[in-house]
C-alpha cells in the first residue's frame, strides 16, 4: 500500500515537472501533497499528515493559482 | 549535450549519496537517551496524552515560539511587497462569476470548517492536531470564503488585533512559567487535572489555543493580500 501511494507521488511529482500547461502542474504539485499526507498517516504521524493536507494540498495551491492568474495578466 | 551530461553527473551522485545512507542505515530498537525520558516521563511530568504536543509546546516550547516569529516575518514581508496604493485598493477584481455549487457549499461548511479548526487546537494535548494544524484550517476555511466571494472584504483591523494579543498573551504564558514554575513555557503553574481531560495539562490548551488563532490570522492575512493582489488589471 505504502509502495502504491509512493509510486503515485513519484508520477505526480514528474508530471508537476515535465507539464508545459502551469496549471496542470500546480494541480498536480498539490496532488502530490495529498498523497504524501496519507503516506505519513500510514506511517502513524497524524500530526504531520494535517500540517501537509491543510498547507500543502489547500492552501499553497490556492497561493500558487493566485500567482498565476497574476502572470497571465502581466503577460497580456 | 554538455548541459545533459552535467545534469545526469549530479543526479547520480545524489543517488550515490542516498543509496549509501540507504545501505548503512538500520533502524533501531529502542529510543536513545532524550528521547526514551520523553517516552516514560512525558506524560507523568506534563499531563498530556499527545505525546507530540507535550514534546512540541513545553520540552521544545522554545522552537516553536521560533516557528511562530518566522510564520509572523514571512507574513509581514508578504504585507509589504504586495501593499496596493490607494488608487488600486478602490479597484475590483474582475472574474467570471463563481458557481453556484461553491457558494452555497461555503454557506453551508464554512462554520463547521471554523469549528473544527478550533476542536483541532483546544485537543492538541489529547488528540493528533494543535495550533498550526487548526490553524491551518480555519485559514482554509476564510480561503473558501474568499474562493466563493472573489471580492469578498476581510476585517483587516479585526485579523491585526486577534494576531497581536494572542502573540502577546502566548509570550506572557511563557514567562509567567519562569516566575510560578520550572522555566520558560513551563506548563506547571497551572494545575495538571485529570489525565485526559479537555483541561487538564497545565497552561497546554491555553497555550496552543493562542499558537492556534495567531497562526490562522496570519495566514489568513496572507490569503487576504494575495487576494488583494489580484485587483490591479
Amino acid at each position: 500500500m505504502a509502495l502504491f501511494i509512493g509510486v503515485l507521488v513519484l508520477a505526480m511529482a514528474i508530471i508537476a515537472i515535465l507539464n508545459k500547461k502551469l496549471s496542470i502542474a500546480v494541480i498536480a504539485a498539490g496532488v502530490v501533497s495529498l498523497f504524501a499526507s496519507v503516506l505519513y498517516l500510514l506511517m502513524a504521524a497524524p500530526d504531520v499528515a494535517m500540517t501537509e493536507a491543510a498547507i500543502g494540498s489547500g492552501l499553497s495551491t490556492l497561493i500558487f493559482f493566485y500567482v498565476l492568474n497574476k502572470i497571465k495578466r502581466y503577460n497580456g | 549535450m554538455v548541459r545533459n551530461f552535467l545534469i545526469g553527473l549530479v543526479l547520480a551522485s545524489i543517488g550515490f549519496i542516498f543509496f549509501n545512507l540507504y545501505n548503512t542505515y538500520e533502524p533501531k530498537t529502542e529510543l536513545n537517551g532524550i528521547a526514551a525520558h520523553y517516552a516514560a516521563k512525558g506524560a507523568e511530568e506534563i499531563g498530556a496524552a499527545n505525546i507530540v504536543t507535550a514534546i512540541v509546546v513545553t520540552y521544545r516550547g522554545f522552537d516553536t515560539m521560533g516557528e511562530v516569529t518566522i510564520l509572523f516575518l514571512t507574513a509581514s514581508i508578504i504585507g509589504f511587497f504586495l501593499k496596493l496604493s490607494k488608487k488600486d485598493e478602490a479597484k475590483k477584481i474582475i472574474h467570471h462569476g463563481t458557481s453556484e455549487l461553491l457558494i452555497t457549499s461555503a454557506q453551508i461548511l464554512v462554520p463547521i470548517i471554523f469549528l473544527f479548526g478550533v476542536y483541532v487546537f483546544m485537543n492538541g494535548h489529547l488528540t493528533p492536531g494543535g495550533g498550526f494544524q487548526g490553524g491551518a484550517i480555519i485559514a482554509s476555511g476564510v480561503a473558501l470564503l474568499i474562493m466563493a466571494n472573489p471580492n469578498r472584504q476581510i476585517n483587516h483591523h479585526a485579523i491585526l488585533w486577534i494576531e497581536s494579543i494572542s502573540g502577546v498573551s502566548f509570550v506572557i504564558l511563557g514567562l509567567l512559567g519562569i516566575f510560578l514554575a520550572g522555566g520558560f513555557l513551563d506548563n506547571r503553574f497551572l494545575s495538571l487535572g485529570t489525565f485526559g481531560d479537555l483541561f487538564s495539562a497545565g497552561a497546554i490548551p491555553l497555550i496552543y489555543s493562542f499558537i492556534g488563532l495567531k497562526v490562522g490570522a496570519e495566514i489568513s492575512n496572507i490569503l487576504n493580500k494575495y487576494q488583494k493582489s489580484q485587483k490591479e488589471s
